[in-house]
Parts: C-alpha cells; sequence; structure tokens
C-alpha cells in the first residue's frame, strides 16, 4: 500500500493547517518575546489559504471527493464546516493577541495548540468512519485540555482543565464502547456498512439500541445536552476568556458537524428511535438551561448556560430532521441546524470578545456588575455588546432571530409545532437574562467610586473583526438568502 | 475448544461498567484516571474479540489506535494533575471548589 498523491491532494488545506501547527511550535523557542505576534499571523495567513482553497472547490466544483479508502470524504456537508471553523479560529487568533497580553500568558504554543484543535475538528467534519470520528474528536479534546490549563498561574484555570480533562476523557470512553459494539453489529467501522448492518438485523435488536444509546450519550457530552452538561459551566468559567469563545463556538460547532453525520449517515435505519430520545433531552435542555442561567452572575457562566441552551435549540432543528417526512425529508432541519450553528458562532465569539476586552485594575472584569455604566465609559463597547446579546436571545432585526426562525418552522413543518411553541416560550424567558446585560451596561452607576474604572484591551485587527462580527450579525439579519442558500446546497441527505 | 464471543463480550461489560462505577464513585483524581483506562481497556477487548469472530483486522487496527490515544491522554492528564497537585497540594476531586454554581 502507498500514499496517493490524489488523496494527499484531497486532504491539502487539512495537511497545511498540521503543517503551519508544527511550524509554530518549532519556531517558538527561536522566537523573541516581542515578536510572537508574528506567529500568530502566520497562524492567520495559513487559515486564510485554507478558507480560499475551500471556497474554491465550492465554487469550481462540490462533488464528494473520498480520500484513504473511505476514511474520509470531503464533500458540500464538509465544505460548509470548513468555511465556519477556518473563520471562527481565524477570529479567535485575533481575539486571543491583545487577551493574552494583557493576562501576561503569550506563549507561542497556544497558537499551535489551536491550530492542532482545528485539524482535529476538520478531520471530525470529514470523517465517514468511526475510526476517524474518534481521531479527530480525541486530538480537538486533547488539544482543549492542555489550553484550558494555559493559565497555569492560576488555580481555577488548572481547575477547569482537570474537570474538563476527567469528564472528556470519561465521555470518550463511553463513546468508544457504543463504536465497539457498532463494529460487532457490522464488521467494519465505515459509516456505509453500518448503516446496511443495521438496515438487515432491524431495529429491534437490543445490541443495535445499546450501542446508539451510547453513542449519543458520549455525543451529548461534547455537544453539552442536559444531563450531559454539568462540566460546561465549570470550564468555561475557569478556561482563559479567548479559549471559552473557541470552546464555546468552534468546539461545539464540530462535535455537532461530526454528530449529525454519524446519526444521519451511519443510524439513519433508526430515525424513529433516536428522534424521540433527542426530543427528551432538547426539552430538558431548554428547561434547566434558562432555569440555571438567570441566577448566574458571572458573565462566562451565564454564557456557558446560553451555550447549553443554544444546544437544545440546535437538538429542536435535528429532530425535526429526524421526524420530517415527504418529499422534503429532513432537509429544512438539517439546514436549520447549520445556520442556527453559523450564526451562534459569531454572535457568541463577538460576546467573548467583548468579555476578553473588558479589564478592571488589571484583572478580567468577568462579573455582570463589572458591567456597570459601561455605556458612559466605552459607548462603542456597550453597543457592540448590546448588538450580541440581543442576537442570542433572537430579537429582530438581529441574525439570532433568523436562525430560531427557521429551526422553529422546520419544527411546525415536521408536525412539532407544540415544540416550537415551548421553545418559542424559554426564547422568551432568555431574553430576561440576557436583556439584564443590556440593563446593567446602560441603566446603572457603578456601585463605588473606589473600584478601578473598567478599561480595554484592544488592538486594531480585534476591531476590525468586531466591525466584521457586528456588521455580520446585522445584515444576516435583513438578509439572510446568501447564508440559507449556503445551508441548504451543503446539507446531507436523510435517507 | 475456542471461546465463544460471548464470554468475551460479558467480560468486556464487566470491565466496562467497573470503570464507570470507578469514575462515579471515587474521589482520587489517580484512580478516577486508571478507572478511564479500564473502560478504554474494555472496548480493545471487544474490538479484538469481534476482529477475530468476523476474521478481519480492522478491528485490531482500531486497538492499536485506541491504545495510542489512551497514551497521549493520560501524558496530558498526569501533566495537569502534576500542575493541580503544586497548586492546591491535594488530588481529592471533592476539594476543588472553586467553580460552582
Amino acid at each position: 500500500m502507498s500514499l496517493y498523491g490524489t488523496d494527499l491532494l484531497a486532504l491539502l488545506p487539512e495537511l497545511i493547517v498540521v503543517l503551519t501547527a508544527c511550524v509554530v511550535i518549532a519556531l517558538d523557542p527561536v522566537t523573541p518575546a516581542s515578536r510572537r505576534d508574528l506567529l500568530a499571523w502566520l497562524s492567520v495567513g495559513a487559515l486564510a489559504l485554507c478558507l480560499g482553497l475551500t471556497g474554491w472547490q465550492i465554487s469550481v466544483e462540490n462533488v464528494r471527493v473520498s480520500a484513504f479508502s473511505d476514511l474520509v470524504a470531503i464533500d458540500a456537508y464538509a465544505r460548509f464546516w470548513k468555511v465556519l471553523l477556518y473563520s471562527v479560529t481565524g477570529v479567535t487568533i485575533v481575539l486571543s493577541l491583545p487577551y493574552l497580553k494583557a493576562e501576561r500568558i503569550h506563549l507561542g504554543e497556544y497558537y499551535g495548540f489551536i491550530l492542532l484543535a482545528l485539524s482535529g475538528m476538520l478531520v471530525m467534519v470529514s470523517a465517514v468512519d468511526l475510526l476517524t470520528i474518534y481521531l479527530g474528536t480525541e486530538l480537538m479534546s486533547i488539544s482543549l485540555y492542555v489550553m484550558t490549563g494555559l493559565n497555569r498561574s492560576k488555580p481555577r484555570s488548572l481547575e477547569a482543565s482537570a474537570k474538563y480533562f476527567v469528564l472528556g476523557a470519561f465521555s470518550s470512553g463511553i463513546l468508544l464502547y457504543g463504536i465497539s459494539l457498532l463494529y460487532g453489529l457490522a464488521g467494519s467501522t465505515k459509516l456505509a456498512s453500518i448503516a446496511g448492518a443495521i438496515g438487515t438485523r432491524g431495529t429491534e435488536d437490543p445490541l443495535v439500541l445499546i450501542a446508539t444509546i451510547l453513542i449519543a450519550v458520549g455525543f451529548s457530552f461534547k455537544l453539552a445536552a442536559v444531563p450531559f452538561h454539568m462540566w460546561t459551566p465549570d470550564v468555561y468559567q475557569g478556561a482563559p476568556t479567548s479559549i471559552t469563545a473557541f470552546l464555546a463556538v468552534a468546539s461545539k460547532a464540530a462535535s455537532f458537524a461530526a454528530f449529525i453525520r454519524v446519526f444521519v449517515e451511519g443510524l439513519g435505519g433508526l430515525k424513529a428511535d433516536w428522534s424521540i430520545l433527542f426530543l427528551i433531552i432538547s426539552i430538558l435542555t431548554l428547561v434547566l438551561g434558562n432555569v440555571v442561567a438567570i441566577v448566574q452572575t458571572n458573565i462566562k457562566r451565564m454564557l456557558a448556560y446560553s451555550s447549553i441552551v443554544h444546544a437544545g435549540y440546535v437538538l429542536i432543528g435535528f429532530v425535526a430532521a429526524g421526524r420530517g417526512d415527504g418529499a422534503s425529508g429532513g432537509t429544512p432541519g438539517l439546514a436549520s441546524v447549520m445556520m442556527y450553528l453559523a450564526i451562534y458562532s459569531f454572535m457568541t465569539l463577538g460576546a467573548f470578545a467583548v468579555i476578553g476586552m473588558l479589564r478592571k485594575g488589571g484583572m478580567e472584569g468577568e462579573e455582570i456588575e463589572d458591567f456597570a455604566g459601561l455605556a458612559k465609559r466605552q459607548p462603542l463597547a456597550a453597543f457592540l455588546m448590546l448588538v450580541f446579546m440581543a442576537s442570542l436571545a433572537g430579537i429582530p432585526p438581529t441574525a439570532g432571530f433568523i436562525a430560531k426562525f427557521y429551526v422553529f418552522m422546520a419544527a411546525v413543518e415536521a408536525g412539532l409545532a407544540w415544540l416550537a411553541a415551548v421553545a418559542l416560550i424559554f426564547a422568551a424567558v432568555s431574553a430576561y437574562y440576557y436583556m439584564r446585560v443590556v440593563m446593567v451596561m446602560y441603566m446603572r452607576e457603578p456601585s463605588s467610586s473606589s473600584v478601578a474604572p473598567p478599561q480595554l484591551a484592544t488592538s486594531p485587527a480585534l476591531s476590525f473583526v468586531l466591525a466584521c462580527a457586528v456588521a455580520g450579525v446585522i445584515l444576516f439579519g435583513l438578509f439572510p438568502n446568501p447564508l440559507v442558500s449556503f445551508a441548504l446546497q451543503s446539507v446531507l441527505t436523510l435517507k | 475448544m475456542t471461546v465463544p464471543l460471548s464470554y468475551y463480550l460479558v467480560l468486556s461489560g464487566i470491565m466496562f461498567l467497573t470503570g464507570v462505577i470507578g469514575v462515579l464513585l471515587r474521589r482520587n483524581i489517580i484512580i478516577i484516571l486508571l478507572s478511564v483506562e479500564l473502560m478504554l481497556n474494555a472496548t480493545n477487548i471487544n474490538f479484538v474479540a469481534f476482529s477475530q469472530y468476523f476474521h478481519n483486522v480492522a478491528g485490531q487496527v482500531f486497538v492499536f489506535f485506541t491504545l495510542t490515544v489512551a497514551a497521549a491522554e493520560v501524558a496530558v492528564g498526569l501533566a495537569i494533575i502534576i500542575a493541580l497537585y503544586r497548586a492546591k497540594s491535594t488530588i481529592n476531586i471533592d476539594e476543588f471548589q472553586m467553580l460552582k454554581w
């Protein structure tokens, strides 16, 4: 057996990312501290190159290319997620720069680890074999464990890292056991063979159901869906803010991409069973996430519960795809899921970017109270936060409204109007805790004058990225059509 | 005489459950790490048993990857535990309570 040029060519963007990661880690020891910015810009440049390559593939011929004897398949679905992941990672690196300097943890290997985690995610979104899905998940997770504990001088960061590691390894073990049972059913770990084996063995086989439940549990940990969400608030609060943003956005998007591919391409024959399972999980997620988010006083923790709640909305779209019958099948549901995650990514990144910028006397100001009177001191930052919070709450004309609208429409089309109504009620509940942040920023005076006023740690590049995020959040709210058609042409077919 | 497949599955099931119970009940983070290893090794037994049963090597190949990933995971995990022990002088997870709602 030899490696074929065509296989390597199909994975060219992934190879560029891995190679850049290695170059960054190798260059780090010989780069003087004053020039570490160059490593960040090198990474951003590599990401821009990959984005260009994938964009070119989409515009020229957006067909399915299998590589390495069907271990990975680069199709329209994978390219959608790749475009999203490159952009999100690039934004994360740009927003990390001023944050890491202000926190005094500006280390070169940070960028190497971000790129390694990204390469794991890229494998996850294009993998069509449980082996590659597992390897991609682990490459992403192990890099993220390290990055969560990056701030070694803070015990809180280490504690978050340890909690993330223990629960992440535990969930990987559960996922892997499910994978081994599926291998026992099909005699192969390829999703296509597993779909065939389930077709012949029928859906009543207890082994099939046990394997499905184990895999669902394993993925629910990664997606942070209730009741497997306990690690999320602790890890999001303890990790450095730029890593929290990366965790909340990129790792969630990649996990959903792999999760959808496993359940649609591999376990599509069981959709009647898993759609009921995820229906229950999505309702639990909405109820618990929203109720607990109301009582939070730390904004990173509040956004952690918000990210749990958003996973619940995404699962509603996924359940609608599983329940959808007739000619359109699961297409509206899956397209709504992809759009939701794309829009969620940018508004969440924007919110974390503003939080990371806010400094209070050399420390990070991450209590909601620290935002008091921000509108007077930093009107622009306060306005950005207002837009992102309104979008997270789903208030028109922001993109967050469009995202929720398509998910709810998909649920109604699949005959789940009651579910859409329940989700709508919880969307109204969530507006309370998002608007509380806005209220604190605009209506309240800082509690005491002795505390140093909040300052901003920013850079011109960060301002540019934030301007793009705000423009995107508003423009996609007003003109969603390009995103809708991009999602529709990239969607997987659910048989 | 060959050992039937079901024996392997029962063994791996018992090992996996032991690992799960260990993670949920034990409070020492090293023991939790060992329990996770037990879960991963239970899956390895499954893979090898099924590989023998189907007469294909895909399962054995999977075991090699699992072992490699488990080694990488332990390396990172122990590094995190050492850093945490230096900061807090304990490895009992009940005492890691800075982050709680």
